[in-house]
């Protein structure tokens, strides 16, 4: 190479191209194919990788230089609201709920994703699109660190905490976000890339962060806000890498779209399903509220998703195949979902209850076609028995949707008063789903998901007990087997929030009179 | 459709029959939606059908303030969907079902909490 006199310092253009893409190189001792056997055995076909665009232009000099401002300011807000006790000044300790669901179900993802886009970082050939999810690959390792810093403040005053990392890999319900991302993770690059960046970070992310960080916000939680905003700018980041992703792979080859097309059918489908729990947290767990899941899905799915598959259709690319069940479902799978965890709240690191007669007033209004004709009825009953001392804990263990892992809780398309139950034969077995989207997508990879972990037929099989116990002994509790192997501390992680240790330590450090005690726990 | 693998791609289904004491049964209450999903539990193959009735569903349903009103004689029972009539003397295998089948029981004029199918 030539060493003409340059001048001493490049311009912006030309450091980014310095320290990105100037930094790859095809091998010579061993074969490309060889050092990079992942790239192109899903069947994407790429010509020019140097079409890859990068609107960010990001070197990672600069990355570190303003990811640790970040994270100095960052530090300081959660120093302070130790300092300040913080945590007095929430709405009400029910809000902790949705911290608990959060530690447990979406701080364990930022790993997964941190894992997922080093992996990719390493395996493209095209060095745009490597550094793009190296950068990411740390954006995911610091979300994990400092949500688990902002959390752990909450850990030190409320239980449901304290165990998180050790539930992700077991309670039942963790496995639903579990499952999604170890799918996504066993997949291809291309397709990984389709899943997290595209279908959740593009299409889906805003119902989540929207909804935790609006919702900390109306609810006095300024840690975790703090953390949102810090994470907000990476986000645009992941965002711009999802849509980029896409485009690129539409344009290299027409060969490519109907591949691409099927992931975002599927990809779309389960990140749908993961976020029931969203919706049910913020229909129901937040005190204070911001706006309803069907507020939310209309306003960010239905017209921002909207106008980005009416853009992505010159590639050939139609709206995900899911896409009207699931705004037909905005009118009902938080209602179900809470209902899952009302009955199941026994065997959950978080506390579940009745809505209060305001909350139900507002799940009225908000729901206006279906919570009256459908759930309050259904509220009220429990609300009088519960009153009565008779609170119901579900004590059967469900049946689970092969695919999302969810229970089979939701409804028939068209009519919410039967569950919609799905079947597939597969090698002279049954596999069940709760939808079209589920049963599809292993009937496209049935490989894959006959190799499920299912919470409820692995405790069935005999797995989820400590080392030692005797399923065959006399007396032998099977949920009490479970929740110890689970290391819950039942009586204080689980049950109603009426009567809990989290209602009865708030209402004293604030020095309020517990309210007139309907009795919850059994 | 298969996978799409860089290696043969052939490996165990976890929850096959003999992964299992007993075989699985699903059973789903239907208009009754207070349960949030239908349940899984393994039954020995020789349980009498009966015995769901007697023995099994009390325990997994009786909560619910429909449960002691149910005519068993007047019970319609789906399997896969479709109308099914088992005998209750016989056993769950004689009765036809396997490993993971799912069931699903109407009770007719019970429809739930004030009639809202809960």
């Amino acid at each position: 190479m030539d060493a003409p006199v340059t001048k001493k310092k490049l311009g912006l253009k030309e450091r980014y191209i310095a320290m990105t893409r100037d930094l790859a190189w095809d091998t010579t001792y061993q074969p490309m194919d060889k050092v990079f056997p992942y790239d192109k055995y899903e069947g994407i076909k790429i010509h020019d990788w140097d079409k890859w665009e990068d609107p960010f232009r990001l070197t990672m000099d600069a990355y570190w230089k303003y990811q640790g401002e970040k994270e100095k300011k960052l530090y300081a807000v959660i120093e302070a609201f130790a300092q300040n006790n913080g945590q007095l000044s929430i709405s009400d300790a029910r809000y902790v709920n949705a911290l608990k669901l959060f530690i447990q179900g979406v701080v364990p993802l930022e790993y997964y994703a941190h894992r997922g886009f080093a992996h990719v970082g390493r395996h493209f050939t095209g060095p745009g699109a490597r550094v793009a999810s190296q950068m990411q690959a740390v954006d995911e390792l610091r979300h994990f660190q400092t949500e688990t810093h902002a959390l752990s403040h909450y850990n030190k005053y409320f239980n449901g905490m304290h165990k998180s990392n050790h539930w992700f890999d077991r309670v039942w319900y963790l496995s639903v976000p579990k499952s999604f991302f170890e799918d996504a993770l066993s997949s291809g690059p291309f397709e990984f890339l389709t899943a997290v960046s595209f279908s959740f970070e593009y299409v889906l992310t805003n119902l989540l962060f929207v909804p935790f960080m609006s919702g900390a916000a109306h609810n006095g939680d300024m840690s975790t806000v703090t953390f949102g905003f810090s994470a907000q700018s990476d986000e645009s980041r992941h965002m711009t890498l999802g849509i980029e992703c896409i485009k690129f792979m539409l344009e290299q080859d027409p060969a490519n779209v109907p591949i691409v097309q099927g992931w975002i059918d599927k990809w779309f489908w389960r990140g749908y399903r993961v976020l029931s729990l969203v919706a049910m947290m913020q229909d129901y767990m937040l005190p204070k509220r911001v706006m309803s899941w069907k507020e939310a899905w209309e306003m960010y799915a239905e017209q921002n998703g909207g106008a980005l598959f009416r853009d992505l259709a010159r590639y050939g690319i139609r709206e995900p195949k899911g896409w009207k069940q699931a705004c037909e479902g905005k009118d009902h799978i938080s209602h179900q979902a809470w209902n899952t965890f009302y009955n199941y709240c026994a065997a959950a690191p978080f506390h579940t209850w009745i809505p209060k007669e305001d909350e139900m007033q507002w799940l009225s209004e908000k729901y206006p076609d279906t919570f009256d004709q459908y759930y309050r009825p259904r509220l009220e009953h429990l609300r009088e028995q519960q009153e009565q001392g008779n609170r119901f804990y579900n004590k059967t263990l469900p049946m689970l949707c092969t695919t999302c892992q969810i229970p089979m809780v939701f409804t028939e398309p068209g009519d919410a008063t039967k569950i919609c139950y799905r079947e597939s034969d597969y090698e002279g077995d049954k596999y069940h789903f709760c939808s079209d989207g589920c049963k599809e997508i292993f009937d496209h990879e049935p490989e894959k998901y006959i190799q499920a972990w299912l919470p409820v037929h692995q405790i069935y099989q005999g797995n989820c007990f400590k080392p030692g116990v005797d399923p065959t002994a006399e007396g032998f509790d099977p949920l009490a087997a479970v929740l110890d192997w689970y290391e819950m501390e039942v009586g204080r992680d689980n049950f109603d929030f009426e009567g809990s240790e989290d209602q009865k330590n708030f209402a004293a450090w604030r020095g309020e009179e517990l309210p007139g005690a309907t009795q919850g726990a059994k | 459709m298969s996978v799409v693998a860089l290696k043969p791609y052939d490996f165990p289904a976890k929850d096959v029959r003999a992964n299992f004491p007993a075989p699985l049964l699903y059973i789903g209450w239907e208009d009754h939606l207070l349960f949030c999903a239908p349940v899984a539990l393994p039954l020995p193959a020789d349980t009498p059908f009966g015995a769901l009735a007697q023995a099994v569903l009390p325990g997994v349903y009786g909560y619910h303030p429909d449960f002691a009103n149910i005519d068993w004689d007047a019970v319609q029972w789906f399997k896969s969907g479709q109308p099914w009539t088992p005998d209750p003397a016989k056993s769950l295998e004689e009765n036809g079902l396997k490993h993971k089948d799912v069931i699903r029981f109407r009770t007719p004029g019970l429809t739930g909490i004030a009639g809202t199918c809960s």
